[in-house]
């Protein structure tokens, strides 16, 4: 019960882009269609899930044991990195017109600070295996859900008559400003 | 002291783990890539300007190494882009005439009457929904809201009294502005060819002359002028044929409204 408790915190309270404020790049970046931002949180979730796993064996098997915990940053980046490398690799063989679409937020994946941030939360709260894992998807899900619902709200946006002023970036962060509100509307859903 | 060894090798040992696996992904998922595409992508302009028709000049290398398109597909790089991208390709290079876009028309608001003041969206294909076509009286003129200069990515479309010129020099043929025009005012003309109809009016020459003081009145005066045989007057309009026009100026020299002139060459 506890961990899927931790799933929707992480989802909808906690959620990385509304209310920890993690992963704002690829979040105004890649959400100007609903389809290259699926493909987007698709990435991402792949590569938070297995960071997260990655990570709890690196983090509590190799550095904690030989008390070398204070390299966890490192360790951490590192390992994005090369999940990263991999997303990339297999997405250019894959899906040559979703690789196109990300262009260059696919490997800026590697410093979407929403990875690293979930990496070290779960290290902080000192999550088990299981509860890392769930953690991760479970952020991961909470910031495909923001960038797909962002993606929608801007595709609706972009047909409507705006002061040129607000045109573009300007009215998109407004946007994120207001979605962030509203998710906090969550706040009290889930109290742990 | 053990403590600095230790993190070498354990970040050491990460590092070479990954790499190995890394490398051996990037055997298992290697996508196999024409080495042309990198050839003819350094010699199109790089512009990105979407004039072929291609999202821009990474596709349309691709689509050149691929055959779909055609060596000289790039408007805005010329003879001597589509030669060197002929010679990477292994095809001889069909000869490409460079070509400018132009206005067909001469009203500005200094020569042609206006029904009334336009104040809208700054929008030509709004405009053109309005009543009579636009705030014109001739309902072929240029509306001169300006969606032709919008689509340019080249600043070649000025405005001189409501009326849209283009710069010939700035101009790369490439189209968009073509599309642009919901009255179809613009054409690409080979920019070798000075005399030009400026005017799209098939109306009669009476009207002509009641909404505007440059339009073509159908007088069939040039195509009698024209040694070349290169004029033909239809539907109260001339037109010229490019690839007869020897360019010896009779036409425009006895056009009455000025409606054939000499533009920059």
């Amino acid at each position: 019960m506890h961990t899927l408790m931790i799933f929707w915190s992480a989802v909808l309270v906690n959620n990385f882009v509304m209310s920890r404020f993690l992963g704002i790049c690829p979040f105004l970046g890649v959400s100007k269609k609903v389809e290259t931002a699926a493909g987007m949180g698709i990435a991402v979730t792949f590569v938070m899930a297995l960071a997260s796993a990655v990570t709890y064996i690196v983090y509590n098997y190799m550095l904690v044991p030989l008390n070398l915990d204070f390299l966890y940053n490192i360790a951490f980046i590192l390992i994005i990195a090369s999940l990263v490398q991999l997303v990339e690799m297999f997405i250019k063989k894959s899906s040559p017109a979703l690789y196109q679409a990300l262009g260059v937020y696919l490997p800026l994946i590697t410093t979407n600070c929403a990875v690293l941030g979930v990496t070290v939360i779960n290290k902080q709260e000192g999550y088990n295996f299981v509860v890392s894992v769930v953690n991760g998807v479970g952020a991961a899900l909470g910031f495909s859900l923001a960038i797909i619902l962002m993606a929608g709200i801007r595709e609706r946006i972009a047909k409507n008559d705006i002061l040129p002023h607000f045109l573009d970036f300007p009215i998109t962060l407004l946007t994120a400003g207001l979605m962030s509100i509203a998710f906090l509307g969550f706040s009290n859903l889930i109290k742990l | 002291m053990m403590t600095i060894v230790f993190s070498v090798a354990i970040l050491g040992a990460l590092a070479a783990v990954f790499g190995l696996g890394l490398g051996y992904a990037g055997i298992k998922f290697q996508v196999p890539e024409d080495e042309r595409v990198a050839l003819v992508r350094s010699i199109l302009p790089g512009a990105n300007c979407g004039g072929c028709g291609y999202p821009g000049c990474d596709s349309l290398a691709a689509a050149i190494a691929a055959g779909d398109a055609a060596v000289n597909a790039c408007p805005v790089g010329g003879d001597e882009c589509a030669a060197s991208i002929a010679e990477v390709m292994g095809v001889k290079a069909v000869t490409f005439e460079k070509k400018a876009a132009f206005v067909k028309c001469g009203g500005s608001k200094l020569n042609s009457k206006y029904n009334y003041e336009y104040a809208g969206l700054n929008s030509c294909l709004a405009a053109s929904q309005l009543s009579n076509g636009g705030a014109k009286a001739c309902r072929y003129g240029c509306i001169g809201a300006g969606s032709c200069a919008n689509a340019c990515k080249f600043g070649a479309v000025t405005f001189n009294n409501g009326l849209a010129v283009i710069d010939p020099e700035k101009c790369t043929a490439c189209g968009l502005c073509v599309s642009a025009c919901p009255k179809n005012l613009v054409e690409l003309v080979p920019v070798k060819s000075a005399y030009k109809v400026r005017c799209s009016s098939a109306d009669n020459g009476k009207t002509v002359r009641a909404n505007c003081s440059a339009g073509c009145i159908g007088c069939k005066i040039c195509e009698k002028a024209c040694g070349a045989g290169a004029i033909k007057v239809e539907n109260f309009l001339a037109k010229i044929d490019y690839e007869k026009c020897t360019n010896c100026g009779e036409c425009a020299k006895k056009c009455p409204n000025k409606t054939i002139e000499a533009t920059a060459v």
